[in-house]
């Protein structure tokens, strides 16, 4: 059994962290927290270089080729470092979409972009309140053009393509929904920048006026491509909320040995130590989820479905519970705007509904379960 | 990534796969399969007995305590051998119960401090089940804080006079040998007066009296020892040394990786998929749902964090801290599990026979069993002080008996 990562991964792993603790400080992050940068230009321009956006898009598309577990180590480091940058919406979601589901001329023109930090691209899937369904759609395509109101989209604000989950028919059915991929300059949208928890990342309102789009995939297709998307994302993501967990255990550990109250380091006290190994735990079986998710997406296993939301869930929760529990650790002082740990609670909490909320995939969970049972 | 074996490891496993197939009790495979979170029923058949079979047949094959050298009755594996082997061995390893404290934690610490006569003359029967060890450390006022234990030890002669009170002792009322720490000095702080032995428990003036547990069972016991003698060639270490001693012991005892702690989802999920509610079945209950996935998810990085470590014993390296959680996460889990089906069951589920319809009455059982899985072993508090200690490096609590002699520290909080 050779359940780690390799020594080659593992590499690619400190490279990353490097990087990112060189090129993305919490002084980096705050610039886009504040409001002066809708994200860091100078960061995507460093990631496109250092070759981590196109880590698994294949070298005929202008990637590295190398494969999903690369991603995943790369995903942690970007999670740890919280980065102001749109990488889950145009690797996760954009990039995994053009690859299960694009012809090779829209392969073509957007993944080499994307490898080289020129395209950020999104999914455009949910319509307000709810997770993610079929019968949430309401979008309407009808002769190649697109009609309604996508909300939130992911760095929506900034993409310069999305591809847009739309309703082709009506009989209740999941082949009512194809994919479409729209150029977001190309005219036709509207678009408003929404607030959102975690200011690192921005949100969007996409308003789609009679606008033009080519379909992505089979027509009736789309939702199994979405059900696709979004299971490899949540591995990827899970990796983002372990490296963020992991982190806000760190900060939590550093400041109990060095805060000292009645006379002695917080740190020595059970209930502060008690609080820790808690949250110890619960990332440690985050990241055992997530390493088992990562096996099941690179060799695009049959397990792939279950494990992902497994990761999802145990991945969702440590961050929550990490984040959460670094501010109790830091007192009042976690409470002000200067220190860090805000930061990660408002990420924690936002990721933990990007790809629909944790009941969405717990439910799912159950679900697969069974049908393994079953079979 | 991946899951398989090396060609070595596959060829170990096959010639394991063979060995048990050709020889293992399959008579009580059944029996064995159906006894679930940790309790072994055998209908017609002591256990015990059982056990010692397959433990002899296993020591005349090759197949105990593997990884322990040949000359002492194992089979020189490695780490990653060992694993392998508890995973083809299946149900049946159920039956070596009776020998974990033994194998665990005894052996090594007779392995590691023991004469090479000592060594030569109780490790081969240790490890083929001929004798069974238990485990004297706890004392009634010496739990967690098991440096501060009472009973004593005075030289006489050659030898050692023993007076005193352990508890919580599984398996004494079966076990022919004992290892016991006792103080043997009372004028030192509490750490510098104990001392290692290990005794025949059929020695004059040793007394097992089993203890009637909260959840109506016997599983351990009480061992008094009234003016027991111990030949000095039975200590273990130095005198004075017997706190290093033990901790080979406890290390030892949270050492067992691949070990699988029940963590009760299997029966929870297959309940819940059986089980209707006014509305339908529970599984289709949204609550249900949600409760379910959280456990699932938990009980599922348990095993992929036990994966983690058997990669690392594959490759020959030390696995790394996170396997300390394993007891913490599923003695709770256990408990919640427990507490939840029963309440899915409304007032029926306080009902505790077997032949209730509903699980056979298992959760009832388990919510009366679950308090000891969280104390047992290392309670869950000192469980995360070993986490917040080793693996986090938080500073260690104030000790305020540390460098007082035992005889003055205090023994009433008020």
């Amino acid at each position: 059994m050779n359940f780690d990562f390799s020594d080659d991964q593992k590499q690619m792993r400190d490279a990353a962290r490097k990087f990112l603790t060189e090129q993305c400080p919490p002084k980096a992050v705050r610039a886009v927290l504040d409001g002066k940068a809708a994200y860091d230009k100078a960061l995507w321009k460093g990631l496109a270089e250092m070759g981590f956006l196109g880590v698994a898009i294949p070298e005929q598309f202008g990637g590295a080729g190398a494969g999903h577990l690369e991603l995943c180590v790369i995903a942690e480091e970007m999670g740890r470092a919280i980065a102001p940058v749109p990488f889950s919406s145009t690797v996760y979601l954009a990039a995994e979409a053009l690859l299960i589901a694009g012809s090779d001329a829209q392969k073509q023109k957007w993944l080499p972009k994307i490898a080289a930090g020129e395209a950020i691209g999104t999914l455009a899937l949910f319509e307000g309140a709810g997770n993610p369904s079929p019968k949430a759609i309401k979008l309407a395509a009808s002769g190649g053009t697109l009609n309604g109101v996508k909300k939130p989209v992911p760095d929506g604000a900034i993409a310069d393509f999305a591809v847009v989950a739309a309703r082709t028919g009506s009989t209740g059915r999941e082949s009512d929904i194809s994919l479409f991929l729209v150029d977001l300059k190309a005219g036709g949208v509207e678009v408003k920048e929404l607030t959102n928890v975690d200011l690192t990342r921005g949100q969007a309102e996409l308003t789609f006026k009679n606008c033009k789009a080519e379909p992505l995939g089979a027509a009736g297709e789309g939702w199994g491509v979405i059900t696709q998307v979004l299971d490899r994302a949540a591995v990827l993501l899970a990796f983002e909320q372990v490296g963020g967990a992991d982190r806000a255990l760190e900060m939590g550990r550093d400041y109990a040995l060095d805060r000292v109250a009645f006379g002695r380091p917080i740190g020595s006290f059970q209930a502060i130590k008690h609080m820790l190994a808690d949250m110890y735990v619960s990332a440690t079986l985050a990241r055992s989820n997530c390493y088992y998710g990562a096996w099941a997406l690179s060799t695009n296993a049959g397990e792939l479905p279950e494990a992902a939301a497994a990761a999802r869930i145990s991945a969702t929760q440590a961050f929550q519970h990490c984040a959460k529990n670094n501010i109790q650790v830091h007192g009042g002082m976690g409470f002000t705007w200067e220190f860090d740990c805000h930061m990660y609670y408002r990420r924690a909490n936002a990721t933990a509904l990007t790809l629909g909320s944790l009941s969405y995939w717990e439910d799912a969970l159950i679900d697969r379960m069974r049908k393994k049972n079953a079979a | 990534m991946n899951f398989d074996d090396t060609p070595q490891e596959a060829e170990f496993r096959a010639t394991a796969r063979k060995w048990i197939a050709a020889n293992a009790p399959k008579e009580f495979e059944e029996e064995l399969s159906k006894s679930s979170l940790g309790r072994i029923r055998l209908a017609k058949h002591d256990m015990v007995d059982v056990g010692k079979a397959w433990q002899k047949k296993k020591a005349d094959g090759g197949w105990a305590c593997l990884h322990w050298p040949k000359e002492y009755g194992g089979r020189g594996a490695t780490p990653i051998e060992r694993v392998i082997w508890q995973q083809e061995e299946g149900v049946y390893g159920k039956l070596t119960q009776p020998f974990q404290i033994g194998e665990g934690m005894c052996g090594p610490t007779v392995m590691a401090w023991g004469s090479e006569d000592a060594k030569r003359r109780y490790l081969p029967k240790l490890a083929s089940g001929e004798e069974i060890w238990c485990q004297l450390f706890s004392e009634p006022s010496a739990g967690s804080d098991v440096a501060g234990l009472r009973s004593r030890a005075e030289k006489k002669g050659d030898n050692w006079v023993v007076n005193g009170q352990k508890i919580w002792t599984s398996g004494a009322h079966y076990s022919d040998y004992g290892l016991l720490i006792v103080r043997t000095d009372p004028n030192v702080p509490k750490h510098k007066g104990l001392t290692m032995f290990f005794l025949d428990m059929k020695s004059p003036g040793v007394e097992v009296r089993p203890i009637k547990q909260a959840n109506g069972m016997q599983e351990f016991n009480e061992v008094y020892f009234t003016d027991v003698v111990i030949p000095d060639s039975q200590r273990l270490g130095a005198v004075g040394e017997g706190w290093n001693v033990s901790l080979t012991t406890l290390m030892n005892e949270r050492m067992s990786i691949g070990a699988r702690l029940a963590t009760g989802v299997p029966e929870m999920f297959e309940f819940c998929s059986n089980l209707m509610l006014e509305d339908g079945l529970a599984i289709d209950d949204r609550g249900v749902r949600s409760k379910l996935a959280s456990w699932a998810v938990k009980s599922n990085g348990l095993k992929y964090t036990s994966y983690r470590a058997i990669s690392a014993l594959s490759k020959g390296e030390r696995p790394g801290p996170e396997n300390s959680i394993g007891k913490l996460v599923s003695g709770m889990m256990l408990q919640d599990i427990a507490a939840f089906a029963m309440d899915l069951q409304g007032a029926a589920g306080s009902l505790t026979g077997e032949s209730e319809e509903e699980a056979r009455g298992q959760f009832q059982q388990m919510l009366l069993s679950s308090p000891s899985m969280r104390i047992a072993g290392g309670t869950d508090e000192v469980l995360r002080n070993i986490i917040a200690e080793r693996v986090l490096g938080l500073p260690g609590d104030i000790r305020v008996d540390k460098d007082v002699p035992f005889n003055k520290i205090p023994t009433k909080g008020r």
